[in-house]
């Protein structure tokens, strides 16, 4: 099959096209059971990926489905349709492709199972539910290949995991099966492929050309950026101009407030109205699509994004990146910008715009990384525990399973491939009994063994549940936004329920780019007017945070031990110089502690330039000592460098605080009790199937909520303390927001040598941390402290203070006159 | 009663009775020696995986079931009110294993225990007390769903709780609801969610100058929030 049949070389003639290298290399390599592209985007990577499939189909004798493809984006899907109906239209070729997604209708997915296209284009989610209906092995009956797109995106999360184990099922019904991945650049392509292969298989890796380096450099200004903040609000000016000279920019940011907020400000300084949109994951669909489409068309001069347009989408002609913030990794940044560019062997064109002057350091040692070459990334673990029991649920829905069959499947899947027996024996059994040491549910187990020996589902209608809450993306609990109307207005898009409670009425927010006023909440709606007067409070969205890689923060501080920094903007170099006045910068070897006054509260930052999940758990242990120690700790905030702690009372001896015996003998005991733990178990707990997101009543009144995740956490440590998914929860901990490791290595490295300074206020370095968001609150004495305090200025306030009783032996409240 | 005033406890007066909000989320009537709690919802967890949902940790109905004896522990109460949506349903009243139900027969044990009816369990339970659709026990009326206008009167039902923006930090506890008519009780049981008292279902209910009771540590009222 290596040589290109006529249809299609005439096409490729026609187009003044010729093959790439790699195009050729995957054509000639289509019978291999495995086989992982590495290719710049714009290199024809999503047609070297289906070539085979097309030539495959061009005869017209395939009956069903013949390749399936994956994408970790919907709107990749849809993308990649356009892509391949303009060669199969104009070849001629009887070939018919179909997507299916969460937005695919209700007729449309009956149909597909029940007629499949040749190629079927879906996300990780879509196919785990379409493995959990008992007609899976007649609808992907003859299915030959599967085509993984941005596979290095699924292969760093549990998507990727249970995409997996989809996959280990389709093996199972179509044997000879074949698997292509499709993956930009990455600093470590063997661990794809093992992620990829069926295992044991081999899986043979080809490296495209990876073109010309990116034209990269930081966007430097006459306005010196803010000492903190995330808006970048200073740098418009010049962000504008570049607009102006480019014909398309794609502005990315980091979490979707950021992006918010620099577009709203975009648009007041837009003198020459150039059309620019927004686009990010909390926006309602249409308007998410009516972006895309204008984007598609040349429509928007810019378009201010998220990491929902992060993937390899095809929006044309994008001259221009600009990134707002800094990259937190060098990898992703290199991926982002090769990506945005879909101009083969051209150059990528990009800028970095530090938001305030601590991310100008970030942003030079990023791009000093990029010259060097130096990719990073840490390597996952086995497969999670948590994504199995799910598998192990869906399996159920298609059918009866034989446990040991199940197992040996799961074990093909490369990050399963050490799981043990009794490890899956624990997942079949929590699926099954629920795995509780009071085995209270024998007479309603999930799952029941029959006397043939087979598992089935107890009650049939247990399917529908479990198919509602398939999934591993953890969305935080969000309300929908709509314009108050009679009949149910315009609907916006969604922010999270927390933001919403903190909401009264007449409060504004940014949403879409425009200021909304709220109204009030009707069932789970948040109703809201258009408010252009005022100053708009900030909608909190739960983004994916990226922790910064151990590589660039050595870089950073690298850079803080050097005597002037040439390479710096003079702003920052200043800033720098400041903080060494008032101050001094961390050192080397050396742990800087500051303590300060700040926001009628007690501040203590400790720059431990452990990462952010290390400085996290840092912030859990010193709350919790500081707990014991009387300081009233109110709760903390970290970043990749510091953590910011702040309470009632002062830090006076960190030596004691830091004390790394004490550390580690809390380590095991307090990770029980802590806020991470929990939002750890939520998750978890969530994917294993013991919380149902979604039920078939659940939401639609809003009375009498589910009860929280915490007290399923609560009752567990109580009462069975060794159960299989507090096993899980710690583990999930340990290896994601956790990381003891690089705290000892930090206490390690510091040993003795803590520089304390207490000072009057907020040090220059100090002050980004105030704005960061993810502030985990600590629910110690301090909280009834303030909750007493409270409560007695809202009684005076009110006026009942004077007829509610004092002394509680002597009521005085008389109440009905 | 020295073991009285070691309970925690906000003190109000409603229709002339003296009543204690206790922070465990009963309500305690010294004069009656009468402990009321509401929504125990006691076998939950077998509930919902009896339906096909998840199967949860089942030790709800023991965890409700401690603190109910650690607040009769102290209280020493010679009558206890279970204000309705005692069970789940009423086939959780019957699946009820042994030791929980002998654990209900033994707080029972020389005290009149009532089981007013609820949404959840409407009909008779086979695990002693004594049955009602309500109590009236002058000046105060016992029932599970508040109604329209009343005096002394004392439900649950809703599950009301509440926030209170603290400095910065919300703080949302499960929370009395009182003014000069009526109680509205938090719910008791370990599995139960909350109802915010800005409802507007709770907002009809309660006179303008109601307050909220928020349970935890130290019991702390707070003009109702609307």
């Amino acid at each position: 099959m290596a040589d290109l049949p006529d249809t299609f070389r005439t096409w490729f003639a026609a187009k003044g096209w010729s093959i790439h290298p790699h195009q050729q290399a995957m054509l000639e390599r289509a019978d291999a059971p495995a086989l992982l592209l590495i290719a710049p985007t714009g290199g024809g990577k999503t047609l070297s990926g289906f070539l085979p499939t097309l030539i495959d189909l061009a005869d017209g004798d395939h009956e069903g489905m013949h390749t399936l493809y994956i994408s970790p984006l919907k709107a990749l899907a849809a993308d990649i349709k356009r892509n391949l109906t303009t060669p199969v239209a104009e070849m001629g070729l009887p070939v018919r492709i179909e997507e299916r997604t969460g937005d695919t209708t209700a007729t449309r997915r009956k149909r597909q199972r029940a007629d499949p296209p040749h190629i079927f284009l879906t996300t990780p989610e879509s196919l785990a539910l379409l493995v959990s209906y008992d007609d899976a092995p007649r609808m992907f009956k003859g299915l030959k290949r599967v085509v993984i797109d941005e596979i290095h995106a699924l292969a760093e999360s549990k998507r990727g995991d249970q995409m997996m184990l989809a996959l280990a099922r389709l093996q199972t019904i179509c044997p000879d099966l074949k698997r292509v991945g499709l993956s930009a650049t990455v600093e470590d392509p063997t661990a794809i492929a093992h992620l990829m292969a069926r295992h044991p298989d081999p899986c043979e890796i080809l490296q495209a050309d990876p073109g010309p380096a990116p034209d990269i450099s930081m966007l430097r200004t006459d306005e010196a950026p803010p000492w903190s903040g995330g808006g970048a609000a200073y740098a418009i000016p010049a962000v504008l101009e570049q607009v102006k000279q480019h014909k398309t920019t794609l502005i990315f940011h980091n979490t979707r407030a950021q992006a918010e907020i620099f577009f709203h400000n975009l648009w007041l300084a837009n003198d020459d109205a150039l059309p620019i949109g927004i686009h990010h994951g909390s926006l309602d669909r249409q308007q998410r699509e009516r972006v895309e489409g204008a984007m598609v068309r040349g429509e928007l001069r810019a378009i201010v994004c998220t990491g929902s347009l992060d993937l390899g989408i095809d929006w044309g002609d994008v001259d221009l990146v600009i990134q707002i913030g800094a990259p937190k990794n060098v990898k992703r940044l290199v991926q982002r910008i090769g990506r945005a560019n879909h101009r083969y062997n051209a150059p990528s064109k990009a800028l970095l715009v530090p938001a305030n002057r601590f991310e100008v350091v970030e942003c030079v040692a990023a791009l000093e990384a990029v010259l060097d070459g130096e990719l990073d990334g840490d390597p996952r673990g086995p497969g999670p525990r948590d994504v199995l029991c799910q598998h192990i649920l869906i399996t159920a829905c298609a059918g009866p399973f034989e446990e040991t069959v199940l197992y040996s499947e799961i074990k093909t899947c490369g990050a399963y491939s050490t799981l043990s027996r009794a490890a899956f024996d624990a997942c079949l059994d929590f699926c099954a009994t629920g795995g509780y040491a009071l085995r209270a549910y024998d007479r309603w187990q999930r799952l029941i063994k029959r006397p043939d020996g087979l598992w089935q589902l107890r009650d049939p209608r247990a399917a529908q549940r479990i198919r509602m809450n398939i999934g591993t993306i953890q969305d935080t609990d969000t309300l929908k936004v709509r314009m108050k109307r009679n009949r149910g207005g315009k609907p916006l898009g969604e922010i999270e329920e927390g933001f919403a409670a903190t909401l009264t009425p007449g409060d504004t927010f940014l949403i879409g780019g425009q200021i909304v006023k709220y109204e009030g909440l009707r069932e789970m709606t948040v109703e809201v007017s258009r408010d252009a007067a005022k100053k708009p409070r900030i909608a909190t969205f739960m983004g994916t945070k990226f922790a910064t890689s151990t590589q660039l923060s050595a870089r950073v501080q690298r850079m803080f031990t050097q005597d002037a920094w040439p390479e710096l903007p003079d702003h920052t170099a200043k800033w720098l110089a400041l903080q060494r006045e008032v101050s001094q910068l961390p050192q080397p070897g050396r742990l800087l502690i500051e303590s300060f006054p700040h926001d009628r509260r007690a501040q203590t930052v400790v720059y431990g330039f452990a990462g952010r999940n290390g400085q996290q758990t840092l912030g859990l242990l010193l709350t919790k000592r500081m707990e014991a120690l009387g300081l009233h700790p109110l709760g903390f905030v970290a970043t990749d460098y510091a953590t910011l702690i702040w309470g009632l009372d002062p830090v006076t001896d960190p030596e004691t605080l830091l004390d790394p015996h004490a550390l580690q003998d809390g380590l095991e005991t307090w990770l029980a009790g802590n806020a991470v733990m929990k939002r750890t178990f939520r998750a978890s707990a969530t994917i294993a199937g013991l919380i149902e997101r979604n039920t078939p009543s659940a939401r639609k009144s809003g009375r009498q909520a589910t009860f929280s995740s915490d007290i399923l956490y609560d009752t567990l440590t109580k009462y069975d303390p060794e159960h299989l998914m507090l096993d899980i929860t710690r583990e999930e901990a340990l290896r994601g927001l956790v990381d003891f490791g690089r705290i000892e290595e930090m206490l390690e490295r510091t040993r003795g040598r803590i520089d304390h300074l207490t000072l009057p206020r907020v040090t220059p370095l100090s002050a980004p941390l105030f704005l960061e968001m993810g502030r985990v609150p600590v629910k110690g004495e301090a909280e009834e402290r303030l909750l007493a305090e409270e409560a007695a200025r809202l009684m005076q306030s009110s006026g009942l203070a004077q007829i509610t009783p004092a002394d509680a032996s002597k009521p005085r409240w008389r109440v009905g006159f | 009663m020295f073991h009285v005033c070691r309970m925690n406890g906000y003190d109000f007066t409603i229709a002339g009775a003296a009543l204690k909000a206790l922070s465990s989320g009963a309500l305690w009537w010294p004069q009656e020696s009468l402990l009321v709690v509401s929504d125990l919802h006691l076998g939950k967890s077998e509930r919902i995986a009896r339906r096909g949902g998840a199967s949860l940790p089942p030790y709800d109905t023991r965890d409700t079931l401690t603190r109910l004896a650690a607040d009769l522990a102290l209280s020493h109460a010679r009558t206890v009110v279970c204000l309705g949506d005692s069970f789940d349903d009423l086939m959780s009243a019957d699946a009820l294993p042994e030791d929980e139900r002998q654990w209900i027969l033994r707080l029972q044990a020389g005290r009149r225990w009532v089981w007013i009816e609820g949404n959840h369990d409407p009909g008779p339970v086979d695990v002693g007390g004594t049955h009602l659709a309500e109590l009236p026990l002058a000046p105060l009326t016992f029932r599970h769903i508040a109604q329209g206008p009343a005096s002394g009167e004392i439900s649950g039902h809703y599950h009301p709780k509440a926030s209170i923006n603290a400095r910065g930090r919300i703080i949302t506890r499960a929370a009395f609801l009182i003014d000069s008519d009526r109680v509205i009780m938090p719910a008791y049981g370990t599995y139960t969610g909350g109802l915010r008292a800005q409802t507007p279902v709770l907002g009809a209910l309660m006179r303008d100058e109601a307050i909220a009771v928020l349970t935890g540590p130290v019991p702390v009222a707070v003009p109702m929030p609307r």
